[in-house]
């Protein structure tokens, strides 16, 4: 996930900032501080609306490209358990789509809008979502290492000031804790497993590591726009609190699996209590944001597919519903 | 054939029949025209798998030579499936998925209906909760196609070809066959002869109030139930069981 979108800027705020009261700012940021949800109907300044335009919408897009991936091995799941909590979990992520675009809408965008800002490339997703699936060992990679990481970033999420998403997060997690339990299953079983399966699970580790460090965006020094966050209690903590924290949780269950974590800086340091890694390749990064990652023409290419063959259909629906309406009318 | 053999072989068709559609519906996941309806697909295609599930489990211990829902889904070949010839046909667009599953489902139902009353327990009450997942996934299904017929031209153009492409393939849902026959014999099974006079009806008004034309019955394709199967069927069937074929014998 997917909090990447707090560090964009937002061009059209300051024009619109200049118009609200200074007292009227001081009152709302009151509420936040007294730890007040804002509701959908409450007056907000126009740059935390947008902000969470932002981020709600960047959250409800990555769930929906982040079925791609996984989806690439739905008919190749090894058993039909596996293939049956794959699709359960892929459906709870359309489903978290549908909830994000609803807590999207109650700041006054439509889903319509939301949708064609994703397949005009105006919006963005989670970078991760442009790393493919090689083999089997990747769908338990993405349960264990990006949901891993999806919750670092959500958990506090369910504390955010915006009352609509804080709530939508709350069950978001409780299913993205149990999508982690499973992806780690997977990896377990394929440790526990023949030589070939090991060697996948080690591959899978090797290549979704340091993607999923990044998904906590830009490091603290280059991440501008954190702060605004962090006062209007949409964000909790910085990138790399949450990073670090994620590495001190996650390093020591691969050692439980007896997978070698891909960076040789990795070292515990007793005196923090903390791990200390090696320098995330930020170029890398830069690449993947900008449309240069491994599958992002794939993933959009799909998408759009999807939407405009469905085009006929959604077509088909509003004739027969304008047809109903006109019999019920007369 | 054998009553013993008659139930064992019925219970694998019905498995294979929910494994082979829901595997049709799940290569549609993430590439739906709507989200809603990505849901619903996905919670269909679940039902499929978890009823191919209890049918092949329920199988194994009938055969008792110790194989289980993996090794009847991932290890026997093409010809050792019974499915019908319908399920196995290629996606094609939104039309086609949704008068597939208009066609199958409005028999199905009746098959499990039918079942739900059958001799044998299990079967009985596998049905009886299969029977209730079908009834809402043909209710949905059955909308879409209405939608789509009475829709505009487009779509009624649309929806009609898919109609009239797989039309042919509806004839086996109701020709017995010595397995039918010895299981509604022994074990107060289907009645295939009724069912396809309630499935007619049934379709005819789904149909009509979805300004489509009822297709002629002419040839009717089949084959499914001997393990003759479409082309298409290979492909599907390598792609499901790559895992278990590459790495023989290995825990997943």
């Amino acid at each position: 996930m997917y909090t990447q979108g707090l560090d964009q800027k937002d061009k059209s705020a300051p024009k619109r900032d200049a118009m609200e009261a200074p007292e009227q700012l001081e009152a709302f940021q009151a509420r936040i501080d007294g730890e007040e949800k804002i509701e959908a109907k409450d007056w907000m300044p126009e740059a935390y609306r947008r902000t969470l335009i932002r981020q709600i919408s960047q959250h409800a897009h990555s769930e929906i490209i982040g079925m791609q991936p996984e989806g690439n091995w739905l008919t190749r799941a090894p058993t039909l358990k596996r293939k049956a909590i794959l699709l359960a979990k892929i459906q709870d992520e359309a489903g978290h789509g549908l909830y994000l675009y609803s807590a999207g809408e109650t700041l006054g965008v439509s889903r319509d809008q939301m949708v064609a800002d994703l397949l005009s490339g105006k919006a963005k997703y989670s970078s991760i979502f442009n790393y493919p699936t090689l083999t089997w060992a990747d769908i338990g990679a993405i349960g264990w290492l990006v949901d891993g990481a999806a919750i670092m970033n959500q958990i506090p999420l369910c504390r955010c000031s915006y009352g609509p998403y804080s709530r939508a997060m709350v069950r978001i997690c409780k299913e993205e804790s149990f999508h982690q339990r499973q992806g780690f299953d997977i990896l377990r079983v394929l440790c526990e497993g023949s030589r070939e399966q090991k060697a996948m699970a080690q591959d899978a580790l090797d290549r979704w590591w340091w993607p999923s460090l990044m998904m906590f965006g830009p490091s603290d020094a280059e991440s501008k726009h954190s702060a605004q966050s962090m006062a209007w209690k949409i964000k909790r903590f910085s990138n790399d609190e949450l990073r670090q924290k994620f590495v001190d949780v996650t390093v020591p269950q691969a050692d439980f699996l007896g997978l070698k974590v891909p960076d040789d800086d990795l070292e515990f340091d007793k005196e923090t209590g903390h791990y200390r890694f090696g320098e995330i390749d930020w170029q890398e990064f830069i690449e993947v944001i900008q449309g240069n990652g491994p599958c992002n023409k794939q993933r959009m290419a799909k998408r759009r597919t999807a939407h405009d063959d469905g085009a006929w259909v959604r077509e088909a629906a509003q004739a027969y519903a304008g047809k109903q309406a006109a019999k019920h009318a007369a | 054939m054998n009553k013993d053999k008659a139930l064992l072989a019925y219970t694998l068709r019905l498995g294979d029949n929910a494994l082979v559609l829901g595997q049709r519906m799940v290569e549609l996941v993430a590439a739906y025209p709507e989200l809603e309806e990505e849901l619903a697909n996905a919670n269909f295609a679940l039902d499929y798998l978890g009823q191919a599930r209890m049918f092949y489990t329920y199988a194994g211990e009938l055969e008792g030579k110790g194989r289980g829902e993996d090794d009847f889904a991932f290890l026997r070949d093409e010809n050792e499936y019974r499915n019908f010839l319908l399920l196995e046909q290629p996606n094609g667009h939104f039309g086609d998925s949704i008068a597939k599953l208009v066609l199958y489902e409005s028999f199905y139902l009746l098959q499990l209906e039918a079942l739900v009353n059958c001799a044998d327990t299990r079967i009985a009450e596998i049905a009886a909760r299969a029977q209730k997942e079908i009834r809402y996934h043909l209710r949905h299904n059955s909308q879409w196609l209405i939608r789509l017929g009475d829709g505009t031209d487009e779509s009624h153009s649309k929806a009609q070809g898919s109609v009239d492409d797989l039309w042919r393939y509806t004839g086996e849902l109701f020709a017995p066959d010595e397995v039918d026959n010895v299981f509604e014999a022994e074990f107060d099974g289907p009645d295939l002869f009724k069912i396809q006079d309630e499935w007619r009806s049934n379709v005819a008004a789904v149909l009509e109030e979805a300004t489509l034309t009822k297709p002629e019955d002419g040839f009717m394709a089949s084959g499914g139930k001997e393990g003759r199967h479409t082309e298409y069927f290979g492909y599907m069937i390598a792609e499901m069981q790559y895992l278990q074929r590459a790495y023989p014998g290995a825990e997943w």
